[in-house]
């Protein structure tokens, strides 16, 4: 009887692993549904998210802000690229922000997130984003979700391996992709002069403790290699700084086959603490540059752009101790720092194995003196002295590393588009899910910090091909959730994203959600042209400029009827947002404008600047439904001849006397 | 029958008129409104002397419907709510002092009309901001009011309407409550002598 029983079981598995085989065989492309509980990521109707995740926007230039686990988008932040929807770049007030070296840029490309961190933990007070193609990092403050800062990294182009920070978020680092002639060297020179005059850079920013204001603190001048990303020391590490490099050949045309001649490149370790000591000396050399440091104010509701002239710069070549070079095979992409800070990950995307660094032979390896000789004068240690191992066989084109709170890491290869799953210490692949499809980044959340918190994984992909429905040529990238908590990786829930999706972070709800603000207090508005009351409402001429001082709250706009404007006046519209209460913007249009809306937030001021070309009538109107009346929240400005005579006048509620047309 | 209050009853007496003193640093009555907009709620809280909470945006919302400005102005009983409150402390005050059960009789006659009157004034009030609307308001349903409940709950458009002593007011019923219960307490103690 039992072993009748035991057979039938025996039977029964054969056939579910025939069927199992059967089913794999045809699961490609859309037929691969989630292969765990999708209710995982079911978040009810009206119930909070548990994690907030901040995904770069690639080169939409902007950061989106999804709920995890269930993938809502909740909000797009606008920061290097204009936003019409949010007058970003086009009210007077947020236009500095955008503001460069090279003048008003309205465009960038937004990759790598990073939450600041105290303790090696995420702490979510702010976000650090990289702007790739014309260098700069920005803050975003989580308070508000808006972008409070923007600098611009001098010697550098394509910030790439950014915007990471050390455990304390004592610094925000940045890294030239190319490396150039430096700012104040003469730049017009032959191409092919590259390895004579081309430099890298790496530069460190440090971010003040309470208010999060960045500076750039000193640039480290490094030979002319293309750094790619880079990542903070923790624990025993901090204090150190690890950054890939590739291109160690140097080649200025063609790299696809030129900078992936050496069978290795290499991860340059910097040690920062070591560099403020020679800051401290005085051993760095002043630089005069151009640079834009832009700041916004949630008092005045203003930005403000200054050009900075001056850094510091330490020469890694000069300095002892400053800089070593550790061997990484082919051409690597991601480098990644194990919670507990003793392990490197070096991600070379061409080769068959991944090496793992072990801080502690390299500190030894440094003490030994066990290097391979020098590159351009930086000491290389050798492979074997800093390695902790090798991860054999870990998938094709392995790019970046998260780690999960029980000592495992997570690796995307883009070209076998699978995430790998294997264990730190004895490094042994534990366990591989495909991902739809050519996946880049990956993220765990708090997955580069002292405190992962496991759970989830995001998998962050290029290609979505039959994944949604055809939109013609141009279709989404996607993201794709795995739940991690077993020992298998397993999907439960995919969606698309905006731009491109690069690198993501993601905190606990709980850490941002209380510090929301709601709104901002009238009282506390320093706007230079704030109108506090309807009572204050006012249009002033000065000379060609008109100032509008206008209000609104539901549903009007105070003053609404405006004429004395003249074709060629340079109108500015200071509209402040009367309301009090959570939730109730206004958002103002005039017909023709040549650039975009305002949306103004309850306490806010926000200008618009319009210089009327026609004779007319140009009405005005209220862009966001804020209540029943809405529709009737609108005005005109009455637009007369250069030369006309008629004067400034302004009015709301005004009925007309029988005969008072002119 | 004795003509004087036991010494308990004189400390629970001075007591109960000496909590009065809540009124200057807590509300009396509450308003909550809730609405499928305003899952949070919206909440105007009602001092002796002023008004505090959301003012300013329940306010904005009744424009629509006529209702006026609510403003310390509209009541004239925030100039003279705080000597009244002080007469009769010192109403308590003085039956507590005196032992004498005719004051405490008194002072409790004088609660229970004050308590009806200020029920009568929120009523009035309510009555003159329900009624009284202007006749050029944007969203005019004929026929329709928007008096609040004095006491309790009452739908309002898409508002359910609460009106409910605050913190002070709590007290206020409490202490009259418990000088009620004094009373009834000398009386029967009493009633035989």
């Amino acid at each position: 009887m039992r072993t009748f029983e035991l057979k039938k079981l025996q039977y029964l598995l054969i056939a579910a692993f025939a069927f199992f085989l059967l089913e794999s065989c045809k699961s490609k492309g859309t037929q691969s549904a989630a292969s765990g509980d999708a209710s995982k990521a079911y978040v009810a109707p009206g119930k909070y998210d548990e994690f907030y995740n901040f995904v770069s926007g690639g080169f939409s230039g902007q950061m989106s802000v999804y709920g995890l686990p269930s993938g809502r988008l909740l909000r797009v932040i606008p920061v290097f690229s204009t936003d019409p929807e949010k007058g970003w770049g086009f009210s007077e007030e947020t236009k500095p922000m955008l503001n460069t070296s090279h003048g008003f840029v309205p465009w960038d490309d937004a990759h790598h997130p990073e939450l600041s961190q105290t303790n090696g933990e995420v702490d979510g007070r702010w976000v650090f984003i990289n702007g790739n193609n014309t260098p700069r990092i920005a803050r975003i403050d989580l308070k508000t979700f808006r972008t409070a800062e923007i600098i611009e990294i001098p010697n550098s182009a394509g910030n790439h391996s950014s915007a990471f920070v050390t455990e304390n978020t004592e610094y925000v680092v940045a890294g030239t992709r190319f490396s150039i002639p430096p700012d104040d060297a003469n730049g017009d020179v032959p191409i092919d002069s590259y390895k004579q005059n081309f430099k890298g850079n790496v530069s460190f920013l440090s971010v003040d403790p309470k208010e999060g204001n960045m500076k750039i603190a000193f640039q480290i001048r490094t030979p002319g290699v293309n750094f790619d990303l880079s990542h903070a020391g923790k624990g025993p590490s901090h204090g150190w700084f690890f950054f890939s490099c590739y291109n160690s050949e140097q080649a200025n045309t063609l790299l696809e086959v030129n900078a992936s001649q050496r069978d290795k490149d290499f991860i340059m370790a910097v040690n920062w603490k070591k560099a403020e000591e020679y800051v401290k000396q005085g051993k760095g050399r002043k630089q005069a540059v151009r640079y834009a440091h832009n700041t916004y104010s949630d008092k005045t509701h203003s930005a403000t752009s200054t050009i900075e002239t001056e850094i510091t710069v330490l020469d890694s070549k000069e300095l002892a101790d400053l800089v070593y070079l550790i061997p990484c095979p082919k051409s690597p992409h991601g480098c990644d720092v194990d919670p507990t800070g003793e392990y490197i990950v070096g991600s070379g995307k061409l080769a068959a194995l991944m090496p793992v660094y072990s801080f502690t032979k390299l500190q030894k390896a440094i003490a030994d003196k066990a290097f391979d000789g020098d590159y351009e004068g930086i000491p290389v240690i050798k492979y074997e002295a800093a390695l902790h191992g090798e991860v054999q066989k870990p998938g094709l084109g392995p790019l970046h590393t998260e780690f999960d709170n029980n000592g495992n890491a997570y690796t995307s290869m883009f070209v076998s588009s699978e995430v790998v799953k294997w264990n730190v210490k004895s490094l042994q692949v534990l366990d591989r899910v495909p991902t739809y499809y050519s996946i880049g980044h990956l993220m765990v959340p708090g997955g580069d910090s002292r405190k992962p918190f496991g759970k989830y994984l995001v998998a962050y992909n290029k290609i979505t091909k039959d994944r949604y429905l055809p939109t013609g040529p141009e279709l989404t990238q996607s993201a794709q959730l795995y739940d991690i908590s077993g020992d298998k990786m397993k999907l439960i829930l995919d969606f698309p994203t905006i731009g491109e999706p690069h690198y993501a972070q993601a905190a606990p709800a709980a850490l941002i959600n209380k510090n929301s603000v709601k709104f901002f207090k009238i009282e506390e508005n320093e706007h230079p042209y704030v109108t506090k009351g309807e009572g204050q409402a006012k249009v002033v001429r000065d000379g060609k400029k008109v100032h509008v001082y206008i209000t609104s709250i539901r549903s009007h706009f105070n003053p609404d009827n405006i004429e004395g404007v003249k074709v060629g006046d340079e109108v500015y519209f200071h509209l402040t947002n009367l309301e009090q209460d959570w939730d109730v913007p206004h958002g103002f249009a005039i017909k023709g404008a040549n650039n975009a809306e305002l949306l103004i937030m309850p306490g806010e001021t926000q200008t618009l600047k319009w210089i009327p070309e026609k004779v007319g009538m140009f009405p005005m109107y209220c862009t966001d439904f804020c209540s029943a009346l809405h529709q009737e929240m609108q005005g005109y400005i009455r637009v007369s001849p250069a030369g006309s005579n008629v004067p400034i006048s302004f009015s709301m509620g005004k009925t007309p006397a029988p005969s008072a047309a002119k | 029958m004795n003509k004087n209050l036991s010494v308990p009853s004189r400390i629970l007496v001075a007591f109960a008129s000496g909590a009065l003193i809540a009124v200057f640093f807590l509300p009396a009555w509450r308003i909550d409104l809730f609405a499928p907009q305003y899952p949070e709620g919206l909440s105007m809280y009602i001092w002796i002397n002023k008004l505090s909470g959301d003012v300013e945006i329940i306010n904005g919302l009744n424009h629509y419907i006529g209702m006026k400005h609510i403003s310390a102005d509209m009541f004239p009983e925030f100039k003279y709510l705080s000597y009244v409150v002080i007469f009769f402390m010192l109403l308590g005050m003085t039956a507590a002092i005196s032992g004498k059960r005719k004051i405490l009789l008194a002072y409790i006659i004088a609660t229970i009309i004050g308590g009806l009157l200020v029920l009568y004034d929120l009523y009035r009030w309510g009555y003159d901001y329900g009624h009284n609307l202007d006749t050029k308001a944007a969203i005019q349903v004929p026929g329709l009011s928007y008096q609040p409940p004095v006491l309790g709950h009452k739908r309002l458009l898409n508002f359910d309407a609460y009106s409910f002593p605050d913190v002070a007011g709590w007290i206020v019923v409490g202490a009259g409550v418990l000088v009620i219960l004094i009373y009834g307490v000398e009386w029967f103690l009493h009633r035989k002598k």
